[in-house]
C-alpha cells in the first residue's frame, strides 16, 4: 500500500562535506531528514538522507555549518508515492536511529 | 647618504616636537594616533593641530595599545601612518610591533625617550619572535626633521616599522630649522594595501601577520613558510639599508668616543675642545642604531688605544660597540644613569666639562699601556 | 527507490530533473572554500555565512574590509573573497577604527569571539562604541575560549561547565558574566545593538536581518553598530552536537537575551 506525500522541494546533499553533526535533523520543520545509521562517508561521518515531503524552506541549508545542502523548490509541487508504514508505531526516524 | 645642512632662507625657530610633526606631514603622514605621555605629548598635540588641515586624521587613543592598533589599521590601507610614545608606552606596543612586522605593514614609531635606557628595547625589539625594526637616533632638531622623513620612505620601501629614537631634549629644545620635504626617491606602489576593491574578484587581498596571502584550499595558514619569508625580507632590509654615522678625528685618535642622540652633541663638543688642546681623540656617532654602523666603529677602533662609550643608561649600546671592536682594543663605559629626579632623563651630568674629564681619564689610562 | 525504516528515500546526489529553481546554493559566493577545520556542529560558520551574505545582499563587497580577531573563526580570515586585515587577540576594533578613519568610504566590520572581545579586548570595543566609530563589530559568543580548549570567558554563564570551572561557574569564586550587548547599548555612540543566535533556522534568519540592519546603520553613518551572535560550541561545552542548540537556549540564551537592544534608526523614524 502506498500513500501520496506532497513534496514542494528537494535538496542536493554533498555527502563528503558532511561532518555528521545532526543539526539539520532537528532543524527541518517537516522532519524529512534522517541520518544514516551504519553508512558513513569517506571521512567516517554519518550523513543525512532525504524523505518525501520537503517544502524547500532552506532551514537545513541555513543551519548547516558545513554547506552541505543545495535547496530547490519545484515549479509545481510533486506527489511522491511512498509505502505506508507497516505498524502503528511510525517512529520519528531521528529517534529511531539515535 | 649624509645628513645635509639646511638652507638658511626657509628656517624658522621650532621646538623639536613641532618640527617633527611638520616633518612627518611633509613626508606624507596622514594618520597619527597617540596617548599623552611626557615627553611625547607635545608631538601628539602638534599632530592634532596640524593634520586636519591637510586632510589627515589624528586620534586620541584610549591607551598605547589602541594607538598602535589604529595606526596599524590605517597603515594597512596604504595610508602613511605613525604613532609614538615614551619608553613605557613603547613597552605596551611591543606585541603589536612584532606582529606589524610580520604583517609587512609600514609604520613610523616615535620613542621620545626618557634618557637612553630604551636602547635594548629599540634595537633588539621588545616584542616576540625574529623581527627587527630600523632605528634612527637624531642628535638635534635639524637631524630629526630629516630622519623623520627618511623613516616614512624606508618604512614604505621595506614594509616594516621604523623607529625614531628621540628624547626629552629633542622634544623641548627650540632650534632654527627648515622643514622642507625631502625626496628620497620612489617606493614600490602599495598594491598590497586594502581599500575593499578586490572583494568578490577571487583575489581579495589579505594583510595578516599569519600569512602573506589567501589560501584557497583547506590548508589554512602555513606559519613556518610565512616566518621564513619574513625572515628573508628582514635580512634583505638589514643588508641593504645603508648605516648612517657621523665620525670625526678618528684617523689618528688614541681614544675614540662613541655616543648617540642628544649626548652625541655634548661628546662632539668635548672631543673638539680636547682636540684644541692637542689630545688625540675622535668620535663615532651612530645615527642609525639599526643597522648599527659596525664597520665605522671597527675602522675607527683599529688604530686606537681605547674606545670610550657614553650613554645615559647602565650600558646598552656598549654591547654593539664591543661586537664591532672585537677585542681590537679595550672598550670603556664612561656613561651612566641620568641624575634627573623627575625620571625624564634630563641629565645634569650632560655637561661638556664632566665629559672632558671622563674622556681625559680614558686617554691617560690608554697612554700608560 | 531506496527505503529506510519503511520510508522512501529521495535521490539527493544530483539536482532534480523536474522543473525547479535553486533557492539556496552550497557555499556562499564570498566563502572561498566550503571545507573548514571547525568542529562538527560549530555555530561560527553559520554566523559567518550570514555576515558575508549580508555584505553581498547590500552590494558593498568591493568597499568592504573585514578585521578578524583570534579564535577558531580566524580560519576564515584566509578563506573569504572579501579584503581582510588580521588583528591580534582583542585588538580588531582599534585596527578597524584606523582603517575606517583613513578610508571613510569603506564598510568595515570586525569578527571576534567572546574571549577575544570581552576578555582581552573589552577596552577596545567599549571605546570604539563610545566614540561612535562608524564600524560594525560582530561578536561570536559561545561562552568559552574555543580555540584553546574550552575555558571560561567573561561571558560564561553561572553554572556553565568549562575547563577551569569544572563544577560550573560559581559567582563566589568566578564572579558574574558580562552581558556585552547590554553594556554597549548604554553608550551614546552606539547606534544599533542586537543579539542574535544560530541555534535554529528561525534564529539564523532573524540574525541575518540584524546583520543587514547593522551594516545599513554603518552605511547611513549613524554611529557604532554591534551584533552579538550566540553560537554553538559542542566541543567547548563537552556535549553532543545535537544537544548544543538546546544547551544554547537554556544556558547562554537565558542570560544573554536575544533581541534588538537599540536601534537609533528606528528611534529617529518613530519620533
Amino acid at each position: 500500500m502506498t500513500t501520496e506525500v506532497l513534496t514542494r522541494g528537494t535538496v542536493v546533499i554533498d555527502v563528503e562535506a558532511c561532518k555528521g553533526c545532526d543539526l539539520c535533523i532537528d532543524a527541518c520543520p517537516p522532519r524529512v531528514l534522517v541520518m544514516t545509521e551504519h553508512v558513513v562517508n569517506t571521512r567516517g561521518y554519518r550523513y543525512p538522507l532525504l524523505l518525501a515531503g520537503c517544502t524547500g524552506c532552506r532551514a537545513c541549508a541555513q543551519i548547516c555549518p558545513d554547506f552541505v545542502f543545495q535547496v530547490y523548490k519545484y515549479d509545481t509541487p510533486l506527489s511522491v508515492a511512498v509505502p505506508e508504514p507497516e505498524t502503528q508505531e511510525a517512529e520519528e526516524p531521528a529517534e529511531a536511529s539515535a | 647618504m649624509t645628513v645635509t645642512s639646511q638652507p638658511r632662507a626657509s628656517r624658522r625657530l621650532l621646538e623639536g616636537s613641532e618640527a617633527i610633526a611638520e616633518a612627518m606631514i611633509a613626508a606624507g603622514c596622514r594618520f597619527f594616533a597617540g596617548y599623552p605621555m611626557t615627553p611625547f605629548t607635545e608631538v601628539l598635540e602638534h599632530m592634532a593641530a596640524k593634520l586636519p588641515a591637510v586632510g589627515g586624521v589624528c586620534m586620541n587613543a584610549e591607551s598605547e595599545l589602541e594607538a598602535v592598533g589604529m595606526a596599524w589599521g590605517a597603515a594597512a590601507t596604504g595610508t602613511y601612518a605613525a604613532t609614538g610614545s615614551t619608553g613605557q608606552g613603547l613597552s605596551l606596543m611591543q606585541e603589536s610591533l612584532a606582529e606589524i612586522s610580520l604583517a609587512r605593514v609600514p609604520l613610523v614609531v616615535l620613542n621620545m625617550a626618557r634618557a637612553q635606557g630604551d636602547y635594548y628595547q629599540a634595537t633588539r625589539g621588545g616584542g616576540h619572535g625574529d623581527y627587527r625594526t630600523l632605528v634612527f637616533a637624531p642628535m638635534d632638531v635639524a637631524e630629526a626633521v630629516e630622519l623623520s622623513q627618511l623613516a616614512f620612505h624606508l618604512a614604505a620601501q621595506w614594509r616594516n616599522p621604523v623607529l625614531l629614537f628621540g628624547d626629552y631634549y629633542l622634544a623641548h629644545t627650540t632650534q632654527s630649522v627648515a622643514v622642507d620635504p625631502i625626496d628620497f626617491g620612489s617606493v614600490p606602489a602599495p598594491d598590497w594595501a586594502l581599500d575593499g576593491s578586490t572583494g568578490g574578484t577571487g583575489r581579495a587581498r589579505l594583510v595578516s601577520p599569519l600569512g602573506g596571502g589567501k589560501r584557497r584550499d583547506d590548508v589554512g595558514y602555513d606559519l613556518s613558510e610565512h616566518y621564513r619569508d619574513c625572515a628573508a625580507a628582514t635580512e634583505e632590509m638589514l643588508n641593504r639599508v645603508e648605516p648612517l654615522v657621523d665620525t670625526a678625528f678618528v684617523d689618528d685618535a688614541d681614544v675614540v668616543v662613541v655616543a648617540f642622540g642628544t649626548p652625541g652633541r655634548y661628546i662632539r663638543a668635548a672631543v673638539r675642545s680636547l682636540r684644541d688642546e692637542g689630545a688625540k681623540v675622535g668620535w663615532v656617532r651612530p645615527i642609525s642604531l639599526v643597522p648599527f654602523p659596525t664597520a665605522a666603529v671597527a675602522e675607527a677602533a683599529r688604530g686606537a688605544r681605547a674606545v670610550a662609550v657614553y650613554e645615559n643608561n647602565q650600558g646598552q649600546m656598549i654591547d654593539d660597540v664591543r661586537l664591532a671592536v672585537l677585542g681590537a682594543c679595550p672598550v670603556h663605559f664612561i656613561g651612566g644613569l641620568s641624575l634627573d629626579h623627575s625620571g625624564f632623563g634630563i641629565a645634569p651630568d650632560l655637561d661638556v666639562a664632566v665629559l672632558r674629564e671622563r674622556i681625559a681619564a680614558v686617554l691617560d689610562g690608554a697612554k700608560e699601556r | 527507490m531506496e527505503h529506510i525504516e519503511g520510508h522512501a528515500v529521495i535521490n539527493t546526489s544530483a539536482p532534480p530533473s523536474e522543473p525547479a529553481r535553486l533557492v539556496e546554493d552550497f557555499t556562499p559566493e564570498l566563502i572561498d572554500v566550503g571545507e573548514h577545520g571547525l568542529c562538527p556542529g560549530c555555530g561560527e560558520p553559520i554566523a559567518l555565512r550570514s555576515a558575508v551574505e549580508a555584505i553581498a545582499d547590500l552590494d558593498v563587497i568591493q568597499r568592504t574590509i573585514a578585521v578578524f580577531g583570534i579564535g577558531c573563526y580566524t580560519a576564515f580570515s584566509n578563506n573569504l573573497d572579501v579584503e581582510v586585515m588580521q588583528a591580534l587577540h582583542g585588538r580588531a576594533p582599534s585596527l578597524a577604527t584606523g582603517a575606517k578613519r583613513a578610508k571613510p568610504d569603506t564598510v568595515v566590520f570586525t569578527v571576534q569571539g567572546d574571549g577575544d572581545m570581552v576578555n582581552e579586548g573589552l577596552q577596545e570595543v567599549l571605546h570604539a562604541a563610545a566614540r561612535g566609530e562608524r564600524i560594525t563589530c560582530i561578536m561570536l559568543n559561545n561562552g568559552v575560549f574555543g580555540e584553546t580548549g574550552g575555558h571560561m570567558t567573561a561571558t560564561t554563564v553561572l553554572g556553565q561547565r568549562t575547563k577551569n570551572t569544572l563544577d560550573g561557574r560559581d559567582a563566589e569564586a568566578h564572579g558574574y558574566p558580562i552581558l556585552l550587548s547590554n553594556l554597549v547599548a548604554q553608550l551614546e555612540g552606539a547606534a544599533y545593538v542586537a543579539r542574535g543566535a544560530v541555534n535554529n533556522a528561525g534564529n539564523v534568519a532573524r540574525t541575518k536581518k540584524m546583520l543587514l540592519r547593522a551594516f545599513e546603520s554603518q552605511l547611513a553613518g549613524e554611529g557604532f553598530s554591534f551584533v552579538e551572535i550566540l553560537t554553538m560550541c559542542p566541543t567547548g561545552w563537552f556535549i553532543d552536537t545535537q544537544e548544543a542548540p538546546g544547551y544554547l537556549s537554556e544556558h547562554l540564551g537565558s542570560v544573554h537575551g536575544v533581541g534588538v537592544l537599540k536601534d537609533r534608526g528606528e528611534e529617529r523614524v518613530g519620533s
